[in-house]
């Protein structure tokens, strides 16, 4: 009786054959890939999901989604080249294939926002969920109040989307703002930290939502600046940043006290999240 | 009828009955008075008498390593998912381990479910058998209310002067007394005489730490800036042997296994710790849990906190394995202890 190897169906663990259909670099880190299931099958996320993008024989990677659900032929993720999988992922080319599972957790709430005023905080790469965010609103646009961006990144050179962003800079319907932490002479913008962009911003506070995603470093000082302009804590939602390995509350990784980022979050509201040591 | 006898001159037959149709493991002795769960053949191989094996049933649940699927890259990126399955019986488990599997089953059973997990359970049949006395002086079972049986078995075996009272729990457990044919019914004294052990054990087993179960979750709670977790840091190893030996640890990881030819391989699940420095690492460079103080204190939470704040249940059995296998001497009961000694 020695033990047997047999096949299971509709395991956790199985991946679907994400088409890269484009590649389309960013910066010297990062490059946004266009990805398409079989059969154009719709990946029918939330904003602020992740996937889970698999190179096998290297490993799985989490990455959250960029693109809007409102967009159905394809989704989009942004990957910045730091570890094992991502510089795998990295290395492909437009028609291979990647691995893809998900979409896991919960993403923004969207339905809340409805007839609301919105402001979104991104540092960094946290503009790549946000952007999904962002489109949908764009999309939906009618549905929502007023809509600031802030947005803060290292210098000129490292934002991302920056074409997309020249766009959104010309919409009417959307109120822009950038500042980098280092910048030549000639950058027209704002040097400084994205918090201190937050008191200059024009907001009711009781009907406006914020959502916030970048490095953890920055969430503490976002909050703070928030809660001095009057914002409830129930209305400001981070998106943590954890290691999410199975992507289905389960390996530990992405534990923070009885919270499993991957399902329970990675959204969270900071009336929560106060209560949670050790989460921002 | 759920109870049946089995004289103690039939146990053997008993085991060569279930040897006879079933791969059976049980506990075997090893060196220096510790003992494992491994493949037996007869009676002769195991010990009734032992106390907690160096590694948990866990391992036969959820081995260190199992595929989850197979891939091969000359066929674009397909897969199969896969199980390994292992029919075999679980003989002689104490119930602190009968608890430690249930505690496994909750997780894995909680949506989404784990299908490899699940399946393999499938395959496992469990004969409980039940402990008179402490094992030693690690054991914190009457804390954790593990010293009685609370099902989690299909058999469950206790010692009596001439013979085991058997309680059959499951439809699997008594077709297995019915074929093996040399189980009697149970009888009026049998039972009598069983009911007095169960009191013997009430008096003999009392709460090893002087707290009340339903009162640990709070004294975590409320001393989760103690002293007593820096203390604990210092000592720590972060060797991750507590997270191995641990009955209720289900953390792992996941890794691609390629052939030598790279074309192929598989992705398996191994067993991780969040020992382990790098366990709550992100490819940022952020670590959230860079202090040993942090990932000891983490553990201790899962065990008696975060993990009863989700399921509803205390994930320590009381089984004493992590303090029997700390080499800096870190010990559960004194460490719990000691954090109601600070409260006041």
């Amino acid at each position: 009786m020695e033990a047997e190897t047999v096949s299971i169906e509709n395991s956790g663990y199985r991946i679907k054959h994400g088409l890269l259909s484009r590649i389309t670099p960013l910066t010297k880190q990062e490059k946004l890939l266009e990805i398409r299931l079989p059969e154009g099958e719709y990946l029918d996320h939330d904003p602020g999901q992740f996937v889970q993008v698999s190179v096998f024989g290297v490993g799985e990677a989490p990455i959250s989604i960029c693109s809007s659900p409102t967009r159905r032929e394809a989704f989009e993720i942004c990957v910045r080249q730091a570890g094992r999988v991502t510089t795998a992922i990295h290395k492909l080319c437009e028609g291979d294939v990647v691995g893809i599972r998900g979409p896991f957790g919960v993403g923004f709430p969207v339905l809340p926002l409805e007839g609301n005023d919105i402001l979104l905080v991104a540092g960094g790469l946290g503009i790549a969920p946000l952007r999904s965010l962002i489109n949908y609103i764009i999309d939906n646009r009618r549905d929502f109040g007023k809509v600031d961006i802030l947005l803060g990144c290292r210098n000129p050179e490292s934002m991302l989307f920056s074409s997309e962003i020249g766009h959104w800079q010309k919409r009417i319907d959307l109120n822009f703002c950038c500042s980098v932490d280092h910048a030549a002479p000639e950058w027209a913008g704002n040097v400084g930290v994205i918090t201190a962009l937050i008191p200059g911003v024009n907001l009711y506070p009781l009907k406006t939502f914020v959502m916030v995603c970048g490095p953890p470093v920055m969430y503490r000082y976002v909050v703070d600046e928030l809660l001095k302009k009057g914002i409830p804590e129930r209305q400001i939602f981070l998106s943590l940043e954890r290691h999410m390995k199975c992507g289905l509350g389960k390996c530990g990784h992405c534990q923070i006290e009885d919270i499993y980022c991957c399902q329970d979050g990675p959204v969270f509201s900071y009336q929560k999240l106060k209560h949670i040591r050790g989460a921002i | 009828m759920n109870q049946a006898l089995l004289s103690k001159s039939r146990l053997a037959d008993f085991v060569s009955y279930l040897v006879s149709g079933h791969k059976v493991v049980a506990p075997v002795p090893l060196q220096e008075g510790r003992f494992k769960f491994d493949e037996v053949q007869s009676l002769a191989d195991i010990s009734l008498n032992y106390i907690p094996t160096i590694l948990p049933p866990k391992k036969y649940f959820m081995p260190q390593r199992s595929t989850l699927l197979r891939y091969d890259l000359s066929k674009g990126q397909d897969m199969e998912e896969m199980v390994e399955l292992e029919k075999l019986v679980l003989f002689g488990v104490h119930t602190c381990d009968l608890a430690g599997i249930q505690c496994l089953n909750i997780v894995f059973s909680d949506r989404p479910k784990d299908l490899h997990y699940l399946a393999r359970n499938n395959f496992i049949t469990v004969i409980g058998l039940e402990c008179s006395d402490y094992c030693d002086s690690f054991a914190g079972c009457a804390m954790l209310h593990n010293h009685l049986p609370k099902g989690g078995y299909d058999l469950f075996l206790t010692e009596l002067a001439e013979c085991y009272y058997v309680h059959i729990n499951t439809q699997k457990g008594e077709e297995m007394i019915e074929e093996a044919s040399i189980f009697e019914a149970a009888t009026k004294a049998a039972e009598g005489e069983l009911e007095r052990l169960r009191s013997r054990k009430k008096e003999l087993f009392t709460s090893e730490v002087p707290i009340r179960y339903q009162d640990i979750p709070r004294l975590f709670e409320e001393t989760f800036d103690s002293d007593v977790w820096s203390q604990l840091g210092e000592k720590c190893l972060s060797c991750g042997n507590c997270t191995s030996v641990c009955p209720t640890c289900f953390c792992f990881d996941i890794l691609d296994e390629p052939e030598l030819d790279l074309g192929s391989g598989e992705r398996v699940r191994v067993w991780d710790s969040c020992q382990n420095e790098a366990f709550a690492a992100v490819a940022g460079g952020d670590n959230f849990r860079k202090k040993r103080l942090e990932r000891q204190r983490h553990r201790f939470h899962r065990k008696f906190k975060y993990l009863m704040d989700r399921y509803g249940r205390l994930f320590c059995t009381g089984c004493g394995r992590c303090s029997r296998s700390c080499m800096a001497g870190i010990n559960l009961k004194r460490t719990i202890s000691a954090l109601i000694e600070e409260r006041g």
